[in-house]
C-alpha cells in the first residue's frame, strides 16, 4: 500500500505489524468513502460525538468533588458552585451539555427521518442508534435526580412509579428500583452509580456498533442513492470523497459554529431561561412538599405530555397504566420505523406529498407536545395534547399505507449534489 | 481411543449439557446482584409509628407529619368544609363509597375518618406519587364549577376532595390512602399502628 509506504518509516512498520494502526486509519478515514452530496444536516452525527466527550470529561471531573447522599449531594453542588476552582464552568459544561446532546441528537434523528436513513441496508444502524437514546435518556434522568433539588427528587418520584403502574408486580417492581419505599438517599446512591459507571459504558459500546455498523455499509446521502453502485476502475465511488480531510474539515466548520452557541449559553445563560437547569431545583429536595409546578426537562417534555394526556381507560386498563403503555410506545414504535417503511425510495426529495405532510405533521406534533408538556395541564390543554398524540402516532402507523399508496419521482442514477 | 470417527450425537450433548449448565451458573450469580436492589433492612425497619399533636391545629388548617418517610396530612375540617364533602353528588368521584382498599375497615364513610372533623391521609397522589397542594376553599380551582374545596396534585392535576376521594376521569385512579392510626388521648394521634396494636 502506498501510503502505508509514505508513512511507514520505522516506527509505523513496527507497529502496524503489531496493531493495525495504518489500516484503521485507511479503513475509516483517509479511504472511507462518503458521498459527496452530504449537505448541513450531516454535521449532528460528529457533534453527538463531541458533547459526548464533553460529558465524559465534564463528569469525571464533576465525580471528584461530588458527595452522593441525600445529606450531602445538594450542599455539594453548592460547594462545586461557588468553591471548587472554576467548579462553576465544569457544571455549566455539563448541565448545557446535556441539553446540547438531546438537541443534536433530536436533529440527526430527524435528518435520518428525512433522507430515509434507516432503510435497508441501513437498519441496524438506526436500531443500535435508537437504542443510544434510549439509554441516554435512562442516562439524563439518572443524572437529573444527583444535585437532589425539588425537581430532581419529585421527577425521580414520578418516574420510578411509573413502574407501579404495571398490574400485579408494579409496586415491587418499583420498590425494587427505588430501594426504598419513596426515592431516598438509597435511590440516589444506586442511581449515581448508574449515571457515573455502568451506562456510560452502554453509552460507548452502543456508540461502536452504531459506528461500526454505519462504516460496514457506508453513509447514506440526501438523494438516498448507493453510491457503491459507480465505482472506477479501482472500486472507488465515483461520488464518493474520503471522510478525511474532506469531511473532518468540513464537520470542524459545523463544531465551530456549534461551540460559538453553546459558550454563549454556557457564559451568559448557564440555566437556558429555566429549561437547562429548572427554578425549583435551587431548592434541596423536601420529600414531605411537592413544587407548585412540576415538568420535567425539556428533553423529556413530549413524552410526559403522552404520559398526561390519557386520563381515559379502554380494555378495562386503567389511566394510569394506559399512560405509561401510550408513553413506552411512542419511544418504542421509532425502533421499528424501518420496517413501517415501504416506500420504494429513501429520501423525501422523491417521495410523495403524503409522506411530507405527515413528516412535517409529525414534527409539529412532537413540538407542541413538547410545548404542551412544559404548561401546567388545563382541560383545554390535555384535548390538545390528545390530539396531538393521535397524530404523533399516526405518523408512524400509518407509514406502511400511505409509502404504499404514494406515487414517487423518480430516483437520478447519481448523486445530484 | 481407537475409533477416530467424531461422535456428532455426543459432542452436542456434551455441547448442550455444558451451555445449559453454564446458563444455570448466570442465572444464579445473577440472583444476588438482583435482590440486593431490594429494600434492605434499615429502609425495612425505618417504619416505626409516629405520634402527632394536633391541639394547635385550628379549623381549616393541615399539619404535615413525616410516616415511613411519606407525608401524612392531618386537617382539621369546618362544619362547611364537612358539609360540602358530604353534599358531593356521587357521580362527581371515581370511588365515593371508598370500595378501594385505601383505608383502614374502621374508618369507612363519605368523610373516610374516626371522627368527622379530623382527616388523616398519606399526602401522596396514587398517581405517580407526587405530594398535592392543599386547596381547601371552593373557589381555589378557577374554571370548575363543583370545586368543593380539596387537594390538587401539581403534577398531572388529579383533583381530590377533603376526605381524600378522587374526582372522576382523573390521571389518579383511587382514592389517596388512609394510614392505619388512632387516638391516644383526644388532642395525640398515633400513625403507622393500629387501635388494637397500640
Amino acid at each position: 500500500m502506498a501510503s502505508q509506504d509514505k508513512t511507514g518509516g520505522g516506527f509505523m512498520k513496527w507497529l502496524d505489524a503489531r496493531f493495525p494502526a495504518s489500516r484503521l486509519w485507511r479503513d475509516h478515514l483517509a479511504s472511507y468513502y462518503v458521498p459527496k452530496n452530504l449537505n448541513v444536516w450531516y454535521v449532528f452525527g460528529s457533534l453527538a460525538l463531541l458533547v459526548l466527550v464533553n460529558q465524559l470529561l465534564t463528569g469525571i471531573w464533576l465525580t471528584m468533588s461530588y458527595s452522593p447522599t441525600a445529606e450531602g449531594a445538594f450542599a455539594s453542588i453548592e460547594y462545586i458552585m461557588r468553591d471548587v476552582e472554576w467548579g462553576w464552568l465544569i457544571r455549566h459544561m455539563h448541565t448545557t451539555g446535556a441539553s446540547a446532546l438531546f438537541i443534536v441528537v433530536y436533529l440527526h434523528m430527524f435528518r435520518g427521518l428525512l433522507y430515509g436513513s434507516y432503510k435497508a441496508p441501513r437498519e441496524l444502524v438506526w436500531v443500535f442508534g435508537m437504542a443510544l437514546y434510549l439509554v441516554l435518556m435512562a442516562e439524563a434522568f439518572m443524572g437529573y435526580l444527583l444535585p437532589w433539588g425539588q425537581m430532581s427528587y419529585w421527577g425521580a418520584q414520578v418516574i420510578t412509579s411509573l413502574f407501579s403502574a404495571i398490574p400485579g408486580i408494579g409496586e415491587g417492581l418499583a420498590e425494587w428500583v427505588r430501594g426504598d419505599y419513596l426515592v431516598s438517599s438509597v435511590t440516589l446512591n444506586r442511581f449515581f452509580a448508574l449515571h457515573v459507571v455502568a451506562l456510560p459504558l452502554v453509552i460507548l459500546g452502543l456508540v461502536v456498533l452504531h459506528i461500526v455498523a454505519l462504516h460496514e455499509v457506508g453513509s447514506n446521502n440526501p438523494d438516498g442513492i448507493d453510491i457503491r453502485m459507480h465505482t472506477d476502475d479501482a472500486g472507488k465511488p465515483l461520488d464518493g470523497i474520503p471522510f478525511h480531510p474532506y469531511y473532518t474539515v468540513k464537520d470542524l466548520v459545523g463544531v465551530a459554529i456549534f461551540l460559538f452557541v453553546f459558550c454563549g449559553v454556557i457564559f451568559y445563560f448557564p440555566e437556558g431561561g429555566g429549561y437547562f437547569i429548572e427554578q425549583p431545583n435551587f431548592e434541596p429536595a423536601n420529600p414531605l412538599q411537592t413544587s407548585d409546578h412540576i415538568a420535567p426537562v425539556w428533553y423529556f417534555t413530549p413524552f410526559y405530555a403522552i404520559l398526561r394526556a390519557i386520563n381515559f381507560s379502554i380494555f378495562g386498563l386503567d389511566a394510569r397504566f394506559l399512560g405509561v403503555i401510550f408513553m413506552g410506545g411512542a419511544i418504542a414504535v421509532l425502533f421499528v420505523v424501518p420496517w413501517l417503511d415501504r416506500s420504494p425510495v429513501r429520501s423525501m426529495r422523491y417521495k410523495g406529498w403524503l409522506s411530507k405532510l405527515m413528516l412535517g405533521l409529525f414534527v409539529a406534533s412532537f413540538v407542541a407536545l413538547g410545548v404542551l408538556g412544559v404548561l401546567p395541564s388545563t382541560p383545554v390543554r390535555t384535548h390538545l395534547a390528545q390530539l396531538f398524540t393521535a397524530t404523533y402516532f399516526a405518523y408512524f402507523l400509518l407509514m406502511p399505507i400511505y409509502t404504499r399508496l404514494e406515487k414517487t419521482k423518480p430516483v437520478p442514477e447519481r448523486v445530484t449534489g | 481411543m481407537a475409533d477416530h470417527g467424531v461422535n456428532k450425537g455426543r459432542r452436542r450433548f456434551l455441547v448442550g449439557a455444558t451451555s445449559v449448565m453454564g446458563a444455570v451458573g448466570v442465572i444464579g450469580v445473577a440472583v444476588p446482584f438482583v435482590a440486593s436492589w431490594k429494600p434492605s433492612a434499615r429502609a425495612r425497619a425505618a417504619g416505626a409509628p409516629v405520634q402527632a399533636d394536633i391541639s394547635k391545629l385550628r379549623p381549616g388548617q393541615r399539619m404535615t407529619v413525616e410516616w415511613r418517610g411519606r407525608p401524612v396530612w392531618i386537617i382539621r375540617r369546618t362544619p362547611e368544609m364537612i358539609a360540602r364533602t358530604q353534599a358531593l353528588p356521587a357521580d362527581y368521584l371515581a370511588d365515593p363509597d371508598s370500595r378501594q382498599p385505601q383505608q383502614p375497615a374502621y374508618v369507612q364513610g363519605e368523610l373516610r375518618s374516626l371522627k368527622p372533623e379530623i382527616g388523616v391521609l398519606v399526602g401522596l397522589c396514587t398517581h405517580f406519587g407526587c405530594s398535592p397542594l392543599y386547596r381547601p376553599e371552593p373557589d381555589a380551582q378557577a374554571g370548575d364549577d363543583h370545586w368543593p374545596g380539596g387537594f390538587f396534585c401539581p403534577c398531572h392535576s388529579s383533583r381530590f376532595d377533603l376526605a381524600g376521594r378522587v374526582y372522576a376521569s382523573m390521571p389518579a385512579p383511587i382514592n389517596l390512602e388512609v394510614p392505619p392510626y388512632h387516638y391516644l388521648s383526644d388532642n395525640i394521634i398515633v400513625v403507622g399502628e393500629d387501635k388494637e396494636a397500640g
